[in-house]
C-alpha cells in the first residue's frame, strides 16, 4: 500500500506550518557560516600554535647556540656549559633502542596479524592479546620508568646491595699507589672487592703510561734512590692504595644499575606497543590478493609472510618505527625515574656507564631558577627539535615514496 | 632453461625461494614461529609484570606503620615529607591531576573536534597536506619542551593578565597538556569521521541540510563512538603526563579547584620521589609505588573504556 500525500504529516504537506516549524533560511545559513568559520579557525590555529611555538623556541635558543655549547660538558657556570654528554647519551640510546625494540615489535605484530587462529577459544585469547597491546600503549611512560627502576636497576634488590654487583664482566681493578715523587703505580687485583694488595719487593705493577714494572719497596727512613728508573718504581712500605677500576667497552654487570642499558630497556618498554600497533596496521594494509597469490604458488605461510607480505609492508613499518624511535629520543619521564638528575661530564664508554640524555639535560636546566640556565635549556631544545624534525622528515619522505597502491 | 621449462630463477618467480627438503623447511619454520611466539608472550606478559611489581611494592607500603588502605583511599591530606606526623591520603594528588586534565580537555576537545571536522568535511587536499603533517609534528614534540614553554612562556603570560597566578600553577600546565593532546583527539576523531560513508552526507545534503547541520546531526552522531574513545584516550594521556607538570605545576599537594594555585599531580609526586634523596625502602619511597598503582589503574580504566566503546559501539555501515 503506497502512501498518499494526505498521509504525510501536516508539517510536511502544509507549507505554512512547515515554514513555522523550521528555522528560517537566513538563520540556518548564518549558523552554517559561523560553524564553518570556527572549523577553519580551529584548524589553522593549530598550525599557528606550532609555528608560534617553534619561533619562540628559536628566538630563545638560537642566540646561545655555539660550537662550545655542542662540544662542552655541562658546567655550574652557564657561560661555558655544554650539551656534549647529553648528545652522546641520546646517540647511545638511538642505537640500542631500535636494536632491542624492532625485532621484538615486528615479531609480535607478525604473530598477532598473520597467524590469527581460527578456533573460537584461541580467537578469544587473540582478541584479549590485542586489547592488551592497546592498553600497554596507553600506560603512562612514567609507570614504565618505575618498572625499569624496580626491575633493571636493582633487580628487586635481590641481586646485590646498592652499588655492589652480583656478576661483572670486562672490569679490571687496580690498587693505585702514589709515590713520593708523584709517580702513579697500579697493582692489579683479582676483582673489585678483592682484599688490598700487600706491598712486597718485586710486585708487578703498571705505571700510568701502561708500562709494566716491578715495585721496589723501601722502609720508612730509607733514603730515596738516586737512580731515575729505580725512583720511578719505588714505594715506601707504609704507602696505602686506593681502589680504581678500568672498564672495557664490553663491561657488563648484573644488576644493570642506572646505566645506558637500563635506560634503553625502559624506553623499549615504552615504544614496544607503539611499534607493534604500527607494524600491525602496515601488515593489514597489504592486500589479501598478494597472500593468496603466494599461497597459490606453493609458498608456506611463513614464506608468504617473510618474502611477500612483510617486504610490501616494510616502508610503512619503517615510517612507524622512525616515529616511535623519535618518541623514545624525546622521552624524559622514564629516564628521569631511573637515572635521576646526575652531573655527567663524560659520554658513556660502555652500556653500563652512567649517562644523561638530551631531554634529561633540558629538564635539568629548565627546573633551575636562573634565567641563564633557561637559555641553555632553550638551546638544548633547538638541538633536540632539529634532530626530531629530521626524523619526521625522513619518515614522511619514506611514506610518500612508497605511496603507490599495491592492489 | 632447457626444453623451455623455466628454471627457478628470479626471472620467472617474483620471489626467489630456495628449494629445500620439506622436512628441513618445516622444522626451521616451526623454530622461527615458536621463537616469535615466545617474544609475543613476553610483550604480553609485560602487563602482568607491571601489575605484579606495582602490586607487590604497594603491598609493602601498606604494611608500614601508620599506613592503611582506608586512609590512603579516603584521606584528604598528603604530606609524606614534611611535618612530624605523615599523612598518606591520595585525594590531593588525584585532585591536582584531575584539575590539570580537565583544563587540558576543555582546550583540546573543542579545538580538536572542530579541526577534525574541518579536515574531514571542509578541507581540500592541498590544505589537508599542510595541516596533517603540522599536527603530526605537533604530536612529535617532546613533552619536556612543552613543560619548558609552560614554565617560561605561559606562566609569565598569565601572570601579566592576573595577579592570582603563582610561579607554579595548574593553569599553564593544563594549557600545555591541552596542546599536547590536541593532535591525539584530532587524528583519532578524523579517522572516525572519515569512516562515515558518503551516502549519509549526500543524503543529508540532498534533503536540504546545510553542511553544519549535516556535520552536527548526521556525521558526528554516526562517528560518536570513535570520537568518545579518542577523548578517553586523550584523557588517559593527560592524566599520565609527567614532564609538563613536573616543571610547571609545582610540588604542593592540595585540594583546590583554583587553577592559579601551585598543586602536585600523581606523576609529579613520583618524579619528586625518584629525584629526592629519600632512602630506598623508606615509607615515603614506597608510597611512590602506591601512587603509581593508582595512576596505572585510572589510566587503564580510561584506555580500556575507550577501546571497548570503539569496538562495541562502532556503527557498521555497508
Amino acid at each position: 500500500m503506497s502512501k498518499k500525500i494526505s498521509d504525510m504529516p501536516e508539517i510536511l504537506s502544509d507549507p505554512q506550518k512547515h515554514a513555522a516549524a523550521t528555522r528560517p533560511e537566513e538563520k540556518r545559513n548564518r549558523s552554517n557560516r559561523i560553524f564553518r568559520g570556527l572549523c577553519i579557525g580551529a584548524a589553522f590555529s593549530s598550525v599557528g600554535i606550532l609555528a608560534l611555538l617553534i619561533l619562540t623556541l628559536l628566538g630563545l635558543g638560537v642566540g646561545d647556540l655555539s660550537k662550545t655549547f655542542l662540544t662542552n660538558p655541562p658546567d655550574p657556570d652557564p657561560a661555558v656549559a655544554g650539551f656534549f654528554p647529553a648528545i652522546m647519551g641520546s646517540i647511545w640510546l638511538l642505537v640500542l633502542v631500535p636494536l632491542l625494540a624492532l625485532p621484538a615489535g615486528v615479531a609480535t605484530a607478525i604473530i598477532l596479524e598473520e597467524f590469527t587462529p581460527r578456533k573460537p577459544v584461541l580467537k578469544r585469547i587473540h582478541s584479549l592479546l590485542q586489547l592488551n597491546i592497546t592498553n600497554l600503549a596507553g600506560v603512562p611512560s612514567v609507570v614504565y620508568g618505575i618498572i625499569g627502576l624496580t626491575i633493571f636497576v636493582s633487580m628487586f634488590g635481590f641481586a646485590g646491595k646498592h652499588g655492589q654487583s652480583l656478576v661483572e664482566w670486562g672490569i679490571r681493578s687496580f690498587d693505585q699507589f702514589y709515590s713520593e715523587v708523584d709517580q702513579v703505580l697500579l697493582v692489579p687485583v683479582a676483582g673489585p672487592n678483592a682484599p688490598e694488595a700487600v706491598l712486597t719487593e718485586g710486585l708487578e705493577a703498571l705505571t700510568a703510561q701502561g708500562q709494566e714494572v716491578r715495585i721496589h719497596v723501601i722502609g720508612e727512613n730509607a733514603p730515596w734512590p738516586e737512580d731515575r728508573a729505580l725512583s720511578q718504581r719505588t714505594l715506601r712500605d707504609y704507602d696505602t692504595p686506593g681502589r680504581v677500576h678500568e672498564r672495557s667497552w664490553y663491561y657488563f654487570r648484573i644488576p644493570f644499575g642506572r646505566g645506558v642499558l637500563t635506560g634503553a630497556l625502559t624506553l623499549v618498554l615504552v615504544i614496544l606497543p607503539v611499534i607493534i600497533i604500527a607494524t600491525q596496521e602496515a601488515l593489514r594494509a597489504v592486500p589479501y590478493s598478494l597472500r593468496e597469490a603466494a599461497w597459490g604458488l606453493g609458498l608456506s605461510r611463513w614464506q608468504t609472510v617473510w618474502r611477500v607480505v612483510f617486504p610490501s609492508a616494510l616502508p610503512t613499518v619503517m615510517t612507524g618505527t622512525i616515529l616511535a624511535i623519535s618518541r623514545a629520543v624525546g622521552e624524559a619521564a622514564p629516564l628521569l625515574m631511573i637515572a635521576g638528575i646526575v652531573f655527567i661530564t663524560n659520554p658513556p664508554g660502555n652500556i653500563m656507564d652512567d649517562f644523561t640524555a638530551m631531554p634529561l639535560q633540558i629538564y635539568n636546566w629548565a627546573q633551575r631558577p636562573q634565567k641563564e640556565f633557561h637559555d641553555l635549556a632553550a638551546s638544548g631544545i633547538v638541538v633536540l627539535l632539529t634532530i626530531l624534525l629530521c626524523f619526521n622528515a625522513i619518515a614522511i619522505i619514506i611514506r610518500n615514496r612508497s605511496n603507490k597502491a599495491l592492489s | 632453461m632447457k626444453n623451455g621449462i623455466p628454471s627457478t630463477s628470479k626471472k620467472w618467480f617474483p620471489v626467489s625461494v630456495r628449494l629445500r627438503s620439506r622436512l628441513t623447511q618445516k622444522v626451521s619454520e616451526a623454530g622461527i614461529l615458536s621463537g616469535m611466539g615466545l617474544i609475543t608472550t613476553l610483550s604480553v606478559l609485560l602487563t602482568l609484570i607491571i601489575i605484579i611489581v606495582l602490586g607487590y611494592e604497594a603491598s609493602l607500603f601498606f604494611q608500614q606503620d601508620g599506613v592503611s588502605v582506608r586512609d590512603f583511599l579516603t584521606g584528604f591530606e598528603w604530606n609524606p615529607l614534611l611535618g612530624s606526623e605523615k599523612h598518606f591520603g591520595i585525594w590531593p594528588l588525584v585532585c591536582g591531576t584531575l584539575l590539570v586534565a580537565v583544563i587540558a580537555l576543555l582546550i583540546a576537545v573543542p579545538a580538536g573536534l572542530l579541526t577534525a571536522v574541518f579536515l574531514s568535511e571542509y578541507a581540500n587536499p592541498r590544505v589537508r597536506a599542510i595541516i596533517k603533517p603540522a599536527l603530526e609534528v605537533l604530536a612529535g614534540i617532546p613533552t619536556v619542551v612543552y613543560g619548558f614553554l609552560a614554565l617560561t612562556v605561559f606562566t609569565p603570560g598569565f601572570k601579566l593578565i592576573s595577579e592570582n597566578v603563582g610561579s607554579y600553577n595548574a593553569l599553564s600546565a593544563g594549557v600545555a597538556v591541552g596542546i599536547l593532546i590536541l593532535p591525539i583527539i584530532t587524528s583519532l576523531s578524523e579517522d572516525a569521521l572519515r569512516a562515515v560513508p558518503n551516502n549519509l552526507r549526500e543524503g543529508a545534503l540532498g534533503l536540504g541540510a546545510t553542511p553544519a547541520e549535516t556535520s552536527f546531526r548526521v556525521i558526528l552522531p554516526a562517528a560518536l563512538s570513535g570520537i568518545i574513545s579518542s577523548i578517553l584516550l586523550a584523557a588517559a594521556r593527560a592524566i599520565g603526563e609527567t614532564m609538563i607538570v613536573a616543571l610547571a605545576a609545582g610540588n604542593t599537594p592540595k585540594l583546590t579547584l583554583n587553577p592559579g594555585e601551585e598543586i602536585q599531580t600523581m606523576t609529579g609526586f613520583m618524579v619528586q620521589m625518584a629525584l629526592g634523596d629519600v632512602s630506598n625502602y623508606g615509607v615515603e619511597y614506597l608510597s611512590m609505588y602506591a601512587v603509581a598503582l593508582t595512576l596505572f589503574i585510572i589510566t587503564l580504566g580510561f584506555t580500556l573504556m575507550g577501546a571497548i566503546i570503539r569496538r562495541r559501539y562502532r556503527e557498521e555501515y555497508q
